[in-house]
């Protein structure tokens, strides 16, 4: 048998906002071995069997969907996904109703993407099952903050004292805030470049260095978190045009070259080729953009394992004999 | 209150015990063809690797070695709580059609061997599979009995038996105590 029992995580992960460099450290030990797992030739094992999880994506969403549900598979539950379009949401339905009739169908969990910040905490105050914030609004998106700690983790074999700079549309980017809270809470130093239309009022509050030119934050980081510039959030007039933000804060090669130390690159995705990032940079040798997507998998693996135990009421309900 | 402790095997009888298991393995097998360890997290891994360092020495022969962490296939894990902690999983080379020969510390109940049968499925279908452990202390609670025995010891149920292991816990030993800790 394994030796000690981990520290639990709680009910839901709504954000690394709330956690402790404890949590954070413990998901990210967690999810090592499950990288394994998908090497396997059965890329499967029956920690969740029986579980029943509902992947509830309000959003569009490739990578994120996809990766839970892999992860998911992979642990044996069963899945089922509900989107907006097609399902009783289009007729009026309540978020909460709407999760309310799954959960008198006998879920254990919920993934849930939705467009307004909250939306994930709204639901967890309200269900019984364990909620995943797959990405609320412009609020947070921690499981793609914590996939992003793992590669850098990957390959500086460290995180505190690291230099991250997240370059872009910080405005509009819950993986941004994901980030920012999650390396600063491992000891990692952050900073922002990007248009100052691009980044929050309140960017101070989240303590933060902020370069308004590309080629200084270039200078200074170990790694760059290029995000990718939400054209369905702009309402207009963020900035000028494409081709200028390219010009201004895109991340070529020509730029990378001048930098005094080879820097990693990370990209969320879905990428803008020669908008934010040129394409010989995130083909290019120090992109780890792949093993971002790879290491999804896993650290929501590890997210799903470590949510699903901690429940005393079963342990009590094994220990006087009843209940399995 | 600190539980009553006695020795069961020494750094020297371990050592000695270990070495006639590796011999025993290599006997079992006919050889040392085709022969996978694979040692279960956490002290089965570090027993493992003295076995086939022993049968390096006495056969000249380099065995693959493994390992292999159960977490994910106990047959509890709904309801002890909180997660527990899971190890790496290692498996050196294709286990179809060779022989794998799992290494354990403790045969108890036998429920850490079911586990690994059913990982080791996962991973290909052995010709054959054995088990190796260094203490049996009874207790079983299904159908499951080892290849080879370092030491069988007749453990009360309230009673805890412990294999320690250099690089884990500083020096090699086998000990025995009264009462049950509570995890």
């Amino acid at each position: 048998m394994s030796g000690a029992a981990a520290a639990p995580l709680g009910k839901d992960l709504l954000g690394l906002e709330p956690l402790t460099a404890e949590q954070i450290t413990l998901i990210l030990d967690t999810a090592e071995p499950f990288k394994e797992i998908s090497e396997r030739a059965i890329k499967k094992v029956p920690t969740l069997r029986g579980a029943t999880i509902v992947n509830l994506f309000f959003e569009a969403s490739t990578r994120t969907r996809v990766s839970f549900e892999f992860a998911e598979k992979r642990l044996s539950a069963d899945t089922v996904n509900v989107g907006s379009t097609g399902s009783s949401v289009q007729k009026g339905e309540t978020l909460v109703d709407t999760a309310r009739n799954l959960e008198a169908m006998r879920i254990d969990m919920v993934v849930i993407r939705h467009g307004a910040s909250g939306a994930a905490q709204f639901l967890a105050d309200r269900i019984e099952s364990n909620v995943i914030n797959a990405g609320d609004g412009t609020h947070e998106h921690p499981t793609q903050g914590l996939l992003d700690l793992l590669t850098l983790r990957d390959r500086f074999k460290r995180l505190d004292g690291l230099k991250v700079c997240i370059v872009g549309d910080v405005l509009h980017s819950r993986v941004a805030r994901s980030n920012i809270w999650g390396l600063k809470k491992v000891g990692a130093e952050v900073a922002v470049c990007g248009p100052r239309s691009l980044l929050p009022n309140a960017i101070d509050e989240l303590e933060v260095e902020v370069f308004d030119r590309v080629e200084d934050a270039i200078e200074w980081a170990d790694a760059l978190n290029v995000l990718r510039l939400q054209l369905e959030r702009m309402q207009g007039g963020y900035i000028p045009s494409l081709r200028e933000y390219n010009r201004v804060f895109g991340v070529s090669r020509e730029r990378l070259e001048r930098a005094p130390r080879d820097l990693v690159i990370l990209h969320p995705g879905p990428m803008n080729r020669g908008v934010e990032i040129d394409s010989d940079v995130a083909d290019g040798p120090f992109s780890v953009i792949l093993d971002q997507v790879t290491n999804g998998v896993a650290v929501r693996m590890a997210v799903l394992y470590l949510l699903s135990g901690g429940r005393p009421e079963l342990a009590e309900a094994a220990k006087s004999g009843g209940g399995r | 209150m600190p539980a009553k402790q006695s020795t069961v095997l020494d750094a020297r009888m371990v050592d000695r015990t270990l070495r006639r298991m590796a011999d025993e393995i290599v006997e079992l097998n006919a050889g040392t063809d085709d022969l996978i360890i694979v040692g279960i997290q956490r002290r089965g891994v570090q027993l493992a690797a003295r076995i086939v360092s022993s049968i390096a020495e006495r056969e000249k022969a380099k065995v693959p070695l493994g390992a292999l962490d159960i977490t994910l296939y106990r047959d509890d894990l709904q309801t002890v709580g909180p997660r527990p902690v899971v190890g790496p999983t290692n498996i050196p080379a294709d286990v179809d059609g060779r022989a794998v020969v799992i290494v354990d510390d403790v045969l108890y109940t036998g429920r850490t061997v079911r586990a690994a049968l059913d990982e080791l499925a996962d991973f290909g279908r052995p010709k054959r599979i054995a088990l190796a452990v260094l203490i049996d202390r009874g207790g079983r609670e299904l159908p499951i009995q080892p290849d080879i025995v370092g030491k069988r010891v007749e453990c009360a149920p309230g009673q805890r038996i412990d294999v320690l292991v250099e690089e884990l816990d500083e020096r090699d030993a086998v000990v025995l105590s009264d009462r049950e800790e509570s995890a």
